[in-house]
């Protein structure tokens, strides 16, 4: 008899050892990665250069692909990904919408003017609201919209050349 | 002096009325705060953290609180953008049945060796 509840403890002490060591190694950060395809919210946001309200309706109206790049001029990883939105940008195959995200409008134009624009419209999210509404959490973030209008791509981090090369496979 | 008077009562109590409702408005926000992950925050939810982050998603709270959502349209609106994670009260899915059903597992084994135990003291 004692010797079945000594084997029972031990058994549930190896078993509760293996699920937490295993917890261990996995992140204590969580990142929202997309699970699978959805449907773009509708969102409204101020135009960069006007300040116009523009519904994403108005924007997404081609039967295009889209890439809606979350950046800054205060964020450093934004300048390394920048050459390959430019690249994505001659290629022609895709609409770049980029979103300066909680940015002084000066230092973002300065940002455009030394890097180069390769977006066709900007919009301006001042309080980070306007990103939240396709679930991103930082800078900078890039969704590929197919011509579905369906989020099809997430990149959390910044774009560098195996992405790249993963997007031309997507749009070409 | 009447109608200043009449005039009066209905300005108190329809601010008192607004007052009200903000206060309930406000009771809403903070629920809804609370229940609310802060994603770059570990183990906050929003009410708590005051994070760059924290506060833009509270924001977006109150905008779709506005706009006359639900709160339980809230907290679908955030599952889909952020996953299950986001929510504090995780939905009992075939992801979560062993978070569900441990605790209820332990009681049950718990409740059969203090009865066993009972037995055998009995006899």
């Amino acid at each position: 008899m004692k010797n079945r509840y000594f084997f029972i403890i031990l058994g549930l002490f190896f078993f509760f050892f293996i699920v937490l060591f295993n917890g261990l190694k996995n992140p204590n950060v969580y990142i929202p990665e997309l699970q699978k395809e959805k449907n773009l919210s509708r969102f409204e946001a101020s135009d960069f250069y006007s300040n116009k309200k523009i519904s994403s309706l108005d924007i997404l109206n081609d039967n295009n692909f889209y890439l809606i790049n979350i950046w800054a001029s205060w964020c450093l990883p934004c300048r390394e990904e920048h050459d390959y939105l430019i690249k994505l940008k001659e290629q022609n195959l895709i609409k770049l919408i980029g979103i300066n995200y909680k940015d002084d409008f000066k230092n973002a134009k300065k940002f455009l003017n030394d890097m180069g624009n390769p977006y066709s419209k900007i919009l301006k999210d001042k309080n980070g609201t306007v990103s939240i509404q396709f679930g991103a959490y930082g800078v900078p973030e890039t969704f590929i919209i197919d011509k579905n209008k369906k989020i099809i791509k997430k990149i959390i981090g910044p774009i560098d050349k195996k992405i790249y090369n993963e997007i031309l496979l997507i749009i070409k | 002096m009447k109608i200043i008077k009449f005039l009066l009562i209905i300005f108190f109590y329809f601010s008192s009325f607004s007052s009200f409702s903000n206060e309930k408005n406000f009771e809403l926000e903070n629920k809804i705060f609370k229940n609310l992950r802060c994603i770059i925050c570990q183990g906050q939810s929003i009410y708590d953290s005051q994070s760059d982050f924290a506060e833009s998603m509270k924001l977006v709270v109150k905008q779709k609180l506005d706009s006359g959502m639900s709160e339980e349209e809230i907290y679908i609106f955030f599952k889909d953008q952020y996953g299950e994670w986001i929510s504090y009260d995780p939905a009992f899915n075939t992801k979560t049945y062993f978070l569900w059903g441990l605790p209820v597992l332990i009681f049950l084994l718990g409740g059969a060796i203090i009865l066993r135990k009972l037995a055998v003291l009995k006899n």
